[in-house]
């Protein structure tokens, strides 16, 4: 599914640029902004997100309610993100949905669009939690949409518990593991199970969580490198551990009650997902009203219900669990709240990606490189 | 005189000229630019990092088009002699795949093909499994064998170390089938097959049955019909499979990524890579691209040349 969507891209890519340059010339001219006026009859919005992460049927509903057209894209990780970004000239999406640390990264590069929060009400029922924080700390920019914690996901019935970071490397599960296809969280991974921050600067450290990774690639210990994948991979059995986030746990538990997650006792990655407004955005005012829609508690509870990611609506949030039996007949499960919705105590053990410096962001880049190509 | 119906190709130009030709040149100026906008080879100076890939690639492109010919050039072969009716209900079944979006059909070997998958369940359901441990089991028995008895002499003898492997699984549940090169090299068969089949196929059925009729009436065998005259005619339609299959094999991306598990990249996800991955160098990307293009030609290039010097020859 991802593959087919990145085909997908792909050739939107190469249309995107040849229209880029052809149309570049009306556009600075100045005529920009009637193409998307409230009163041409023809509103959108453009919006770009991971894949299975909302609740369709959202998408049908705000159409229907404000008469917007919504055109959905998916990509499958921060770094991918921001490459289509980059190549459709920063005007192609008007909403993008990044993480904590690609959010500094676009702010600092001076991407993202000030909000107004005149237009998005709902922002208040946002837990104070969950606002000014470290990638936005006067909270100008950003509206979460969820937030989650990264762990292992395993199958009881092939790995021996606790389970910690050791496991992603381990030799005696060789050919059983799937690594994540995104160089923050694998070497972030390598870097945990070295007992190093996920944020180190230092060129030594960062070369030792990458040997880590490649010796055990060469070991064989990686059945694939994965994003998206996991799910089937992990719901049929032929893989015994991966690590993955915590919402997309809960989804694959649903297909497979083998499986079990874990954050490892040694600490985590927790990451908050928020929507931002790129600063070229052509549908401004309609990017405001899908974010305030999306943080109503009626949306915030689907979408709960139907990606198992936590949402920062503190109302959503403490009500999910009666909205829960409601909806099924049955109670939630304590435990499988606590795994989407992380208490506290969970949280003050993970550690939050911050955005890197470009020089580290360049070695990141050269080594996952490496990586794949040395096999 | 310009014939005035040239006209009707005007659009075709153009578009050749908008999706071929300019990407083209977009690609030979970004591979020769920093990303500042000035000139540079630095470029090409890396691509020494990217021997291995460029090896992997073109040595899995070249075993999945060696399978394509065995496999393609006999059932073209078969085809071609057999009646109207028959010919016609042949290349449906060999269009009827590529009928259905390939990124789909790719996608559909994952559930085939892994550790739980339908292949697997069969193989287990049918004792496959059971008889790959039993024969692994053997295999270990015979090379313990082997070790202590004939080994150890011949170690003794020529005062080397040979060990036979004895550590074969003999408690395998699954056969690892998926994310492996073979699923790569199958994907590209599979895929790719059809390109193999139908210009040699075309070919063969167009031959002129008055050269076979000829030869044999000249005493040769049908053995050596097939040798001296069926097989070299046909080679124009060999060459374009070949070139057909072998070009984007070399290239793919969402193959090896589906059924390769992106453990060890191709060129193709080196490029991709370039582009979407982590490092955005378009820079690096069109270099690594246009090292492969250039490879690649010239590889046709000999190739057509050899297969001219065998057709003049059989024209002769």
């Amino acid at each position: 599914m991802k593959k087919m969507i990145a085909l997908a891209l792909a050739c939107a890519l190469s249309a995107t640029l040849l229209a880029g340059c052809a149309m570049d010339d009306p556009q600075s001219s100045g005529a920009s902004e009637s193409t998307s006026g409230v009163g041409s009859g023809k509103r959108e919005v453009n919006i770009c997100s991971w894949g299975e992460y909302i609740d369709t049927s959202l998408i049908a509903q705000f159409e229907e309610e404000t008469g917007i057209k919504v055109n959905y894209q998916t990509t499958d990780s921060n770094e991918t993100l921001y490459n289509l970004l980059e190549t459709t000239g920063w005007s192609g999406f008007d909403v993008v949905v990044p993480s904590d640390y690609m959010i500094s990264q676009l702010i600092e590069e001076g991407r993202l669009a000030e909000l107004n929060y005149d237009n998005i009400p709902n922002f208040a029922k946002i837990d104070d939690r969950f606002k000014n924080l470290s990638y936005d700390p006067e909270n100008k920019y950003t509206v979460p949409y969820t937030w989650g914690t990264l762990g292992i996901i395993y199958n009881t019935q092939r790995v021996t518990e606790p389970v910690t970071w050791d496991l992603m490397f381990d030799p005696d599960h060789a050919g059983d593991v799937l690594m994540i296809r995104n160089s923050r969280d694998a070497f972030g991974i390598a870097l945990m199970s070295l007992g190093y921050s996920v944020n180190t600067t230092n060129e030594e450290e960062i070369r030792q969580a990458y040997e880590r990774v490649a010796q055990a690639n060469k070991d064989g210990v990686y059945q694939a490198f994965v994003m998206d994948e996991v799910f089937q991979l992990m719901e049929s059995g032929s893989a015994a551990a991966s690590t993955y986030y915590a919402g997309d746990y809960l989804s694959m538990l649903e297909a497979n009650p083998d499986l079990a997650y874990a954050v490892p006792e040694s600490g985590s990655n927790w990451f908050v997902d928020a929507m931002c407004v790129l600063k070229d955005a052509k549908n401004k005012d309609e990017a405001e009203e899908w974010i305030n829609f999306l943080c109503s508690t009626e949306a915030s509870l689907a979408n709960m219900d139907y990606i198992w990611y936590a949402s920062p609506n503190k109302e959503a949030l403490e009500k999910y669990p009666e909205y829960y039996e409601e909806t099924y007949g049955e109670p939630l499960d304590e435990e499988l709240y606590e795994i989407m919705a992380a208490p506290q105590g969970v949280l003050d053990r993970c550690e939050a990606y911050l955005v890197l410096p470009a020089e580290t962001r360049t070695l990141y880049n050269d080594l996952w490189t490496q990586l794949g190509v040395a096999g | 005189m310009r014939n005035k119906l040239s006209w009707f190709a005007v659009p075709y130009v153009v578009w050749m000229a908008l999706f071929t030709v300019a990407p083209v040149v977009m690609v030979v100026i970004y591979a020769f630019t920093t990303s500042t906008g000035g000139f540079t080879l630095d470029n090409f100076a890396r691509m020494g990092d990217f021997a291995v890939v460029f090896a992997r690639s073109f040595q899995m492109a070249l075993i999945a088009t060696l399978i394509c010919l065995l496999i393609g050039y006999p059932l073209s072969y078969f085809m071609a002699k057999e009646g109207p009716s028959f010919q016609k209900v042949a290349t449906v079944l060999i269009m009827l795949p590529m009928w259905m979006n390939f990124l789909l059909r790719t996608y559909a070997w994952v559930s085939i093909l892994e550790n739980n998958g339908l292949l697997n369940r069969l193989f287990a359901a049918i004792g496959i499994i059971d008889l790959g441990n039993l024969i692994n089991g053997g295999l270990n028995s015979l090379c313990a064998w082997l070790n202590s008895g004939v080994l150890d002499w011949l170690n003794g003898m020529l005062g080397t170390e040979f060990v036979l492997n004895t550590a074969r699984a003999t408690d395998m549940t699954y056969f690892r089938m998926l994310y492996t090169q073979g699923a790569v090299v199958l994907g590209m068969v599979y895929n790719y097959l059809p390109f193999m089949v139908l210009p040699i196929y075309s070919v063969i059925v167009k031959l002129d049955n008055s050269l076979l009729e000829a030869a044999r009436d000249l005493g040769a065998s049908s053995s050596r019909v097939f040798r001296k005259v069926i097989f070299p005619l046909s080679l124009p339609g060999v060459l374009s499979g070949v070139t057909m299959v072998f070009v984007p094999s070399v290239s793919t991306f969402a193959i090896s990524k589906m059924l390769g598990g992106g453990t060890k990249l191709l060129l193709g996800d080196l490029i991709e890579l370039q582009f979407l991955g982590g490092a955005y160098n378009p820079y690096l990307g069109s270099a690594i691209s246009l090292v492969m293009m250039v490879i690649v030609v010239v590889c046709m290039y000999v190739m057509n040349r050899f297969g001219e010097g065998e057709e003049q020859a059989v024209m002769l």
